[in-house]
């Protein structure tokens, strides 16, 4: 009963977006109010289905509704409540139920927004939408398939991969990725609507902006989250490896935040307009290639699911997305002509321009090396992977420079600057830079790129930090305000969206230095050892006290109890675990993590036996990780601030706007300007 | 700079750095290649197996296991299917479930002396739901594909 009703759902869910997608198109050549109308409802109709399905299923795992195909393959009655509700993403159907539930949602909050915005873009992008939509949809329908009726339903399942039930932040981890990748899919439609209508206006690459900027925001948390989910769960003691499938994650994200700074040229002065619309375009492309790299087995990862038939159709929606993107941006990209000119690259601008360039240098050399040993097992059969070297020998010395370009940019006036001002701008960040080099220095420092990205670092915080405290003080002096009022009305009321930049940066800056430390000033060791043996790893001595077995119902754990002590202080106990869950061979470490901002004390067992009373130890003192996940958080806080529209940019905008877009908002441009 | 000419050094710009570009990529993934081999593949490498970043998949074969009395220092043959052995010798503390006759990847390279040197070792290690593999059919591919949290390069930390 269940599984034909949820069938009978994503069927609706499939007609309704292929219809719509097929009736907005139409509407975009020819456009008819009715068109538009029933394109709108249809959005609706899709979002609502997928929705239903989408609760259809929870209700199911939560039930254990075992006659439901896929909740007999990751359900379980030992499984808590939680894990029962987070199993709707653990394995493949229900991740694509789930990436339809997300997209249905953006669809309908973008449908209705651009609609009252920008109504004669509408049907293009929504065309665009449901065309993803529907492919996504078709899978549903048919080759991952959740709602198949099980004839003989068993009287238990095997509950869903017990690396995804290890820790709380796989409750957390998917579903940031799925708001962030298919969040992408938004701003794709906004850019080939735009090319399609052969407008790219102020107002509207504003809005552009802010459906890059939502997602960029979740994709930057999920993208960390995911090393902090690998932190604490796989026990190696990294939060990144370059592993295929972070890459996957990383891949768009570099390119989303070139596209974020190009469009910040494109709104400014009305040049690049065709660069951030290539860049938008190639964003939803490589999540799509993600997709396709995580769904299809071609790595295997916990991440890959099931070999499928999946892979392939993921890949021939890759190349009609790959097609249909060059052939629009190959004959509509000159109608997108600038309003503007560049002006001196010796200032702002300039940095700007170079930032892209590294981003998509970056974004390159991330591709190729994920890409390459795949092309060659295509070609050859022959199994080989790209080493870290590469990565680390390519990322380091682009992130020092990206991180280099964010204390010039913002210190460099917009426009030509003459030497003197350059010098006043440019010389006294460097007092920031050595200071936090010499820090480091002084604290063991020795690796040069660690002293380069400290250094750069300190420049980039001092000038962030006085770019924040600059229009603070021109208030507090000049109109004699107090510090809070100043606070409010200079910074988060007026000029938000620049002091939400400068918070991203203050974020991003932290986040680039804390990886430069954590991965050249840690300690590791590694030791076996039997109860009532000490080792040492940095600082601290570490005790083997003792090695209890737990029986949980749905695991047992085999728990080791370490004592900690620093300089003859005693710091308590860490308990890392060694998890044996019923119906899997192997057992999954969880380790133990004592954090502080300065550094974490990570324990993970590698083997342990309770009843001879050994241990088998890996230790490592990573020093900033802490931060690291902190400083994620200000980029987000940031980007949040950055999306609450600010009343100043309506005022100016919509003024500014050709008289055709006004439909929906005259209201608005009536409106007197304060 | 009259407009023509700055085009004309801006296409030369964009030339230099997508050649050094496609350069420094290509020399770089060169050196930094990881091979996925099985024993056979390895005996067929010869020379070429030494000083490479390796990832040996096979079995461990029974009865080869030493355990050194320094505690951390284990030794044993990796065998795949065709029968042919690699001696290996690993100074990691070894996962819980590591035995005899199990399906192991150790990454590391091939020494002067004929001896696998590993810096790091991993059970195989399935995350689909299947009774435990049959060790008859141990293909060095199949165990590649089934190792987890094997992270690139992580062993030469």
């Amino acid at each position: 009963m269940t599984s034909g009703l949820g069938r009978a759902l994503i069927l609706v869910a499939l007609l309704a977006a292929s219809a719509g997608s097929v009736v907005a198109f139409a509407t975009g050549r020819r456009y008819s109010i009715e068109g538009a109308r029933w394109s709108r409802w249809l959005a609706y109709a899709f979002g609502i289905a997928i929705t239903l399905a989408n609760v259809l299923m929870v209700y199911a795992l939560v039930t254990h509704d075992f006659s439901v195909s896929y909740v007999a393959q990751v359900g379980s009655l030992a499984s808590p409540t939680w894990v029962s509700v987070v199993s709707l993403w653990s394995s493949l159907e229900g991740s694509i139920l789930f990436w339809g539930l997300i997209l249905g949602a953006y669809i309908m909050v973008a449908t209705r927004m651009t609609q009252q915005r920008h109504p004669e873009l509408l049907p293009d992008a929504l065309g665009v939408w449901l065309a993803s939509a529907a492919f996504f949809a078709f899978l549903l329908a048919g080759p991952a398939q959740p709602f198949l009726t099980i004839p003989n339903p068993p009287s238990d399942g095997p509950g869903p991969n017990p690396l995804l039930q290890n820790h709380v932040l796989m409750m957390i981890h998917p579903p940031f990725l799925y708001l962030g990748y298919v969040g992408m899919t938004i701003p794709f439609g906004l850019a080939c609507a735009a090319l399609m209508r052969g407008r790219l206006g102020q107002d509207f690459v504003g809005a552009l902006r802010t459906w890059l900027l939502l997602p960029w925001i979740f994709l930057t948390c999920a993208i960390v989250l995911g090393g902090w989910w690998a932190y604490e769960v796989l026990g190696w003691g990294g939060y990144w490896a370059w592993d295929p499938v972070e890459n996957a994650s990383f891949l768009p994200w570099l390119t989303a935040t070139a596209a974020l700074h190009s469009a910040i040229l494109t709104e400014r002065k009305g040049i690049l307009k065709g660069w951030t619309t290539t860049l938008i375009l190639a964003t939803f492309l490589l999540t799509i290639l993600g997709t396709f790299m995580t769904r299809s087995g071609v790595f295997n990862s916990v991440h890959s699911f099931t070999q499928s038939a999946i892979g392939p159709t993921i890949l021939v929606f890759l190349a009609a997305a790959l097609v249909f993107s060059v052939v629009l941006l190959a004959f509509r990209v000159d109608t997108l002509s600038a309003d503007g000119t560049l002006g001196d690259p010796v200032g702002r601008e300039g940095v700007f321009l170079l930032n892209n360039l590294l981003f998509v240098l970056f974004t390159f050399t991330v591709l190729v090396g994920t890409v390459f040993p795949l092309l060659v097992e295509a070609w050859s059969g022959r199994q080989m992977s790209v080493g870290r070297p590469y990565f680390d020998a390519m990322a380091v010395p682009i992130g020092a420079a990206l991180l280099f370009l964010m204390g010039v940019g913002p210190a460099l006036p917009w426009g030509a600057a003459n030497g003197e001002q350059l010098k006043r701008a440019l010389l006294p960040p460097l007092a920031g830079a050595a200071v936090l080099a010499a820090i480091g220095y002084a604290l063991g420092v020795r690796s040069p790129w660690t002293l380069v990205t400290l250094a750069f670092g300190g420049y980039a915080a001092q000038v962030t930090l006085g770019e924040m405290w600059l229009p603070l003080r021109q208030r507090m002096r000049g109109k004699g305000e107090a510090f809070g009022q100043a606070f409010v009305e200079g910074q988060l009321r007026r000029g938000r969206r620049r002091f939400a930049a400068y918070v991203v940066h203050a974020g991003a800056a932290v986040v680039i230095i804390a990886i430069a430390v954590s991965s050249t000033m840690g300690i590791s060791r590694e030791a076996q050892m039997r109860v009532g043996d000490t080792t040492r790893v940095g600082d601290y001595t570490l005790t083997f006290v003792r090695a209890d077995d737990v029986m949980e119902p749905h695991r047992r754990s085999m728990v080791a109890t370490v004592g900690v002590s620093r300089d003859g202080k005693d710091l308590g106990t860490l308990r890392p675990a060694m998890n044996q869950y019923a119906r899997e061979r192997e057992p999954i470490g969880t380790p133990a993590v004592r954090t502080s901002l300065k550094e974490d004390l990570y324990l993970s067992v590698m083997n342990i036996d309770p009843e001879g009373g050994t241990l088998g130890l890996l230790a490592m003192v990573n020093p900033m990780v802490g931060c690291l996940w902190l400083a994620t958080g200000v980029m987000a806080l940031g980007g949040l601030m950055a999306l609450v529209p600010s009343r100043r940019r309506a005022d100016v905008i919509v003024p500014a706007a050709p008289p055709a877009v006004r439909s929906g908002r005259s209201d608005l441009a009536a409106e007197p300007t304060r | 700079m009259p407009a023509k000419s700055r085009r004309w050094f801006a296409f030369a710009a964009i030339a230099v750095a997508v050649g050094a570009l496609v350069a420094i990529t290509a020399g770089g993934i060169g050196q930094n290649l990881v091979y996925y081999w099985g024993p056979t593949e390895v005996h067929a490498a010869g020379d070429k197996a030494i000083g490479a970043t390796i990832r040996l998949g096979g079995l461990v074969k029974k009865g080869t296991l030493v355990r050194h009395p320094d505690g951390s220092t284990l030794e044993f043959d990796v065998i795949d299917r065709p029968g042919a052995a690699v001696r290996v010798v690993t100074h990691s503390v070894p996962p819980q479930m590591f035995r005899e006759g199990i399906g192991v990847v150790v990454e590391g390279t091939m020494t002067d002396a004929g001896h696998f040197e590993s810096r790091r070792l991993m059970v195989s290690h399935s995350n689909e739901y299947r009774a435990p593999d049959d060790p008859t059919r141990a293909d060095a591919k199949d165990l590649m594909k089934t190792t987890q949290g094997l992270k690139d390069g992580e062993a030469k930390k």
